[in-house]
C-alpha cells in the first residue's frame, strides 16, 4: 500500500478514492429441511461476498467482471444498500456509510441490466425521471432550474433529444436503447457522483451496446462521474474500462489497469477466462472444466485451486508451492506497479524466488490509473 | 449435393394488423459437413429462417419460395412424412434448454422418445442409444436416470445436443445454442458441438447475435438485416474485412481484446434496427448507415460480389468492384 494507495500519478494530488470497500463481506443463509434439521444437519450459509477490497477513484471506470456466481452483482448490490453486508465496510468519500442512507442514494445511482424491467410501464418518460427528484426533495436545482429543467437537462444528457419529445411517451413506445437511456436519465437527474451499472447493455442489440457504452464514457468525461461496471464480458471491459477487477468465488483474484489485466494476465483464473473470449481460430483452446464453483463449499487454500490449470500441469509442484496453493488463504498482493493478484505462483514468479516465504498480510485491493496509451 | 437450400425464400407472419414481413428473399446453401453462421440483430429473421426449415411456423404465416432438404421440398412434403423428416432429416436445439425438457420427466427418458418415436429402434435397444449418447455428448451416463432439475445449465444443453443427434440428422439447427450459458460453460458447450460436428460430419446451421462466437464454429458467414442477407462469404474474411457497412458495425459490437483500435472506443450504430412493418425504401439500412450516398435511399442493391466467394448487398460495394475490398479503419 503507501505509495499507491489512494494517490493519482498526475501532479500527484492525494485524493481519497470516492468509493471504498474494506473487507466486505456478504452471506446468503443456507436452509435444511426439516427431517435433515433434526437429524442434526446445520444449515451452510453461502459466502457470496468474501472479503472484497476495492477503490473507485473519481472520474474512473471500472470493471468488475468473472462467471455468475462469483458474486459480482451481490457486491453491486450491497454498494447500493439493496443488501445488508455481513462484514467489512463501504466507505464513501472517506467516510463508512451510516444509518442516514439518503444523500448517499442520491449520489450513489444503479443502472440494471433489463430496461425494460426497471421501468414502470405505467409512467411517462417524465415521471419516471422526475420520481428521483420528488423522492428526494428536489424542487429545485442549484442553480434554480425548475423540475421541468433538470428533468429535460437528464434526458439531453443521456441523448434523448430533444427531450420534451419524450415527455409524455410511456416506456412501451421506445426501443430497447432508449429505454436503457431514460434508465440512465433517471440516475443523472440527480446528480449523481457514482453510477453503479450491473451489466448495462447485455440486453440490447449488438449494435446498439456501442452507443450505449459511448455515453457512459462521454457522462465520465464530462461530469467526472466514476462509474462501476458489472460485466461478464472482458471485451467490453476492454473497450471502456481504465481497471479491471476480476471476482472469483467472492474475492478479487486479480486487479490492475485494463492494458495490463487484459493483455498480460497475473492470475491463472484471468488468463482462463481470457481463453475462453470467443475468437477465431480458438476454437482448439484449453477450457477450464466443471462448473462455476458453490460458494456454500468454498476450498480450503487458495479458492481457484480445485480448478488451476497450473496445479493440475504441476507446475505449482514444481515451482515448489503447492502446498501453500492446497493449503493457504492468500489475499492480494502487489505484484506489480498498480498491479494486484492474489496467487502463489504468481507471487513466487513477481519476486524471482525459488521457494522462500511469500507474504501472507493482505493488502488492499487498490491501484491507480496508468497514464495509458489510448 | 447440398444438405440445405434455401432459394428466394420469403415469410410473411399474419396478424391482425396486417403482414409482416420478417424475411424478404433469402437464398442459403449447407453443404455436407459444413458450418453456416448466421448473424444478426433480434427481429431481423434469423430465428424465423429456423422454424422454417421444418415448417415450425404459425399456420397463417405466408412461406414462399423453396425450401429443399437432402433434396426434398420441405414446403411440399405430407404431414406424415414431415413428422419423419423432423429428428431424422434435420433436427433443432433451441436457446433455452431449461424451458424445453419437460421437468416431471427423466432426462433419459425424453431422449429415447425421439428415439422410439420415430421407429428407429425399440425401448430397450433405445436406452442403450441414450447411454451412448450422454457419453457423446460428455455426461455420465448415470445421468440417464436424472430430472431436469438435477442438471446445471451447461448440463441441460449437453442433453438437448444428445436429443438431437439421437436420430441421426443430416442437418442440425443451433439457435442461439449457448446464450444462456455461463461463459466459461459457453466455451466448453460450443467446443463440444465442433467436435461432434467434425466427427460426425453434420452439416449445421449456426444462429446467434454473437458474431465471435459465429467466427469461431463457422465455415461461411451469412449477416442478416431486416430479413435479407446483406453480406456473406468465408466466416474469417467477413469479420475481418467486413465489406458491407453494417457488418463493420456489428463486428465492432465484438473487440478483440489486445487490439488498440477498439481500446476506449465503444463502436455503434445510431438509431435501432428497423420496424419490419415499415422497413426503409432503397438500402434499408441507409438510415443507419455511416456511409450513406444520396443514391442509398432510393436504390435497393442486390448482392454484389466483393471478393472471392463474398458477397454484400451495398452500393459501395459495386462501385468498388476490385477484389477483396480493404478495410479502411
Amino acid at each position: 500500500m503507501s505509495a499507491v494507495d489512494g494517490t493519482r500519478s498526475e501532479g500527484g494530488v492525494r485524493e481519497p478514492p470516492v468509493l471504498e470497500l474494506r473487507e466486505l463481506g456478504v452471506n446468503f443463509a443456507g436452509r435444511v429441511g426439516l427431517v435433515a434439521g433434526l437429524l442434526g444437519r446445520k444449515s451452510v450459509d453461502a459466502r457470496a461476498v468474501d472479503g472484497v477490497d476495492l477503490s473507485l477513484h473519481r472520474g474512473e471506470v471500472l470493471a468488475l467482471a468473472g462467471e455468475s456466481g462469483c458474486g459480482k452483482t451481490t457486491t453491486a448490490r450491497a454498494i447500493m444498500g439493496l443488501l445488508k453486508p455481513d462484514r467489512g465496510q463501504i466507505l464513501f468519500e472517506g467516510r463508512p456509510l451510516g444509518r442516514n442512507l439518503r444523500d448517499y442514494r442520491r449520489r450513489v445511482q444503479m443502472v440494471f441490466q433489463d430496461p425494460t424491467g426497471s421501468l414502470n410501464p405505467r409512467q411517462t418518460i417524465y415521471e419516471i425521471v422526475a420520481e428521483g427528484l420528488r423522492i428526494h426533495h428536489i424542487t429545485r436545482g442549484p442553480n434554480g432550474e425548475t423540475e421541468e429543467q433538470l428533468v429535460a437537462r437528464a434526458l439531453s444528457r443521456a441523448g434523448l433529444r430533444p427531450p420534451e419529445r419524450f415527455f409524455l411517451l410511456y416506456p412501451h413506445e421506445l426501443s430497447g436503447g432508449q429505454r436503457q437511456r431514460v434508465v440512465i436519465a433517471g440516475a443523472l437527474a440527480l446528480d449523481p457522483e457514482v453510477i453503479v451499472a450491473d451489466e448495462p447493455v447485455s440486453n440490447l442489440d449488438a449494435s446498439v451496446r456501442g452507443e450505449i457504452l459511448r455515453l457512459l464514457l462521454k457522462l465520465r468525461d464530462e461530469l467526472q462521474i466514476s462509474i462501476l461496471i458489472v460485466t461478464h464480458d472482458l471485451g467490453l471491459a476492454w473497450t471502456v474500462a481504465d481497471r479491471v477487477a476480476v471476482m472469483y468465488l467472492g474475492r478479487i483474484v486479480e486487479i490492475g489497469p485494463a492494458d495490463d489485466v487484459l493483455t498480460k494476465p497475473l492470475h491463472p483464473y484471468t488468463k482462463a477466462l481470457l481463453d475462453v473470449v470467443p475468437e477465431a481460430g480458438g476454437i482448439d483452446r484449453p477450457i477450464l472444466q466443471g462448473e462455476p464453483p458453490d460458494p456454500t463449499r468454498v476450498p480450503p487454500g487458495c479458492r481457484f485451486h480445485p480448478r488451476c490449470p497450473e496445479v493440475a500441469s504441476g507446475r505449482t509442484k514444481t515451482s515448489g508451492v503447492d502446498d501453500e496453493c492446497h493449503a493457504e488463504d492468500l489475499g492480494l498482493a502487489e505484484l506489480q506497479s498498480g498491479r494486484f493478484a492474489a496467487c502463489h505462483l504468481a507471487r513466487l514468479i513477481a519476486t524471482g524466488r525459488a521457494g522462500g516465504d511469500t507474504p501472507t498480510e493482505r493488502e488492499p485491493a487498490d491501484g491507480q490509473e496508468k497514464n495509458s496509451v489510448s | 449435393m447440398s444438405v440445405l437450400s434455401v432459394r428466394d425464400l420469403r415469410i410473411t407472419y399474419h396478424t391482425t394488423a396486417g403482414g409482416v414481413p420478417a424475411v424478404r428473399g433469402v437464398d442459403l446453401e449447407i453443404d455436407r459437413g459444413e458450418v453456416v453462421g448466421l448473424a444478426g440483430e433480434s427481429g431481423c429473421g434469423k430465428s424465423t429462417i429456423a422454424a422454417a426449415i421444418l415448417r415450425l411456423l404459425p399456420a397463417k404465416t405466408r412461406i414462399e419460395g423453396e425450401i429443399s432438404l437432402n433434396g426434398e421440398d420441405v414446403l411440399e412434403m405430407k404431414p406424415g412424412h414431415l413428422r419423419t423428416v423432423r429428428w431424422t432429416g434435420a433436427s433443432i436445439i433451441f436457446q433455452g434448454a431449461m424451458h424445453a425438457l419437460n421437468p416431471v420427466k427423466r432426462v433419459g427418458d425424453q431422449i429415447a422418445e425421439a428415439i422410439t418415436t420415430h421407429h428407429q429402434a425399440g425401448e430397450r435397444e433405445a436406452l442403450v442409444r441414450v447411454g451412448q449418447l450422454l457419453e457423446q455428448v460428455g455426461l455420465p451416463p448415470r445421468r440417464i436416470a436424472d430430472y431436469p432439475h438435477e442438471l446445471s445449465g451447461g448440463q441441460k444443453q449437453r442433453v438437448m445436443i444428445a436429443m438431437a443427434l439421437a436420430c441421426n440428422p443430416n442437418l442440425i439447427i443451433a439457435d442461439e445454442p449457448t446464450t444462456a450459458l455461463d461463459v466459461m460453460v459457453q466455451a466448453q458447450v460450443l467446443a463440444l458441438l465442433k467436435e461432434l460436428q467434425r466427427e460426425l460430419g453434420l452439416a449445421m446451421l449456426f444462429i446467434t447475435h454473437d458474431l465471435s462466437v459465429l467466427v469461431e464454429v463457422s465455415d461461411r458467414l451469412a449477416i442478416m438485416y431486416a430479413g435479407q442477407i446483406v453480406e456473406d462469404g468465408p466466416a474469417q474474411d467477413v469479420f475481418y474485412r467486413p465489406a458491407h457497412p453494417y457488418t463493420k458495425a456489428l463486428a465492432g459490437a465484438f473487440p478483440e481484446i489486445g487490439d488498440q483500435r477498439f481500446r476506449r472506443k465503444p463502436s455503434g450504430l445510431g438509431g435501432d434496427p428497423p420496424d419490419p412493418q415499415r422497413i426503409p425504401s432503397g438500402c434499408p439500412f441507409h438510415p443507419r448507415c455511416p456511409v450513406a450516398f444520396d443514391s442509398c435511399p432510393t436504390v435497393e442493391p442486390r448482392l454484389f460480389a466483393s471478393g472471392e466467394g463474398r458477397r454484400a448487398a451495398c452500393l459501395l460495394v459495386e462501385g468498388a468492384l476490385t477484389g477483396v475490398r480493404k478495410d479502411e479503419s
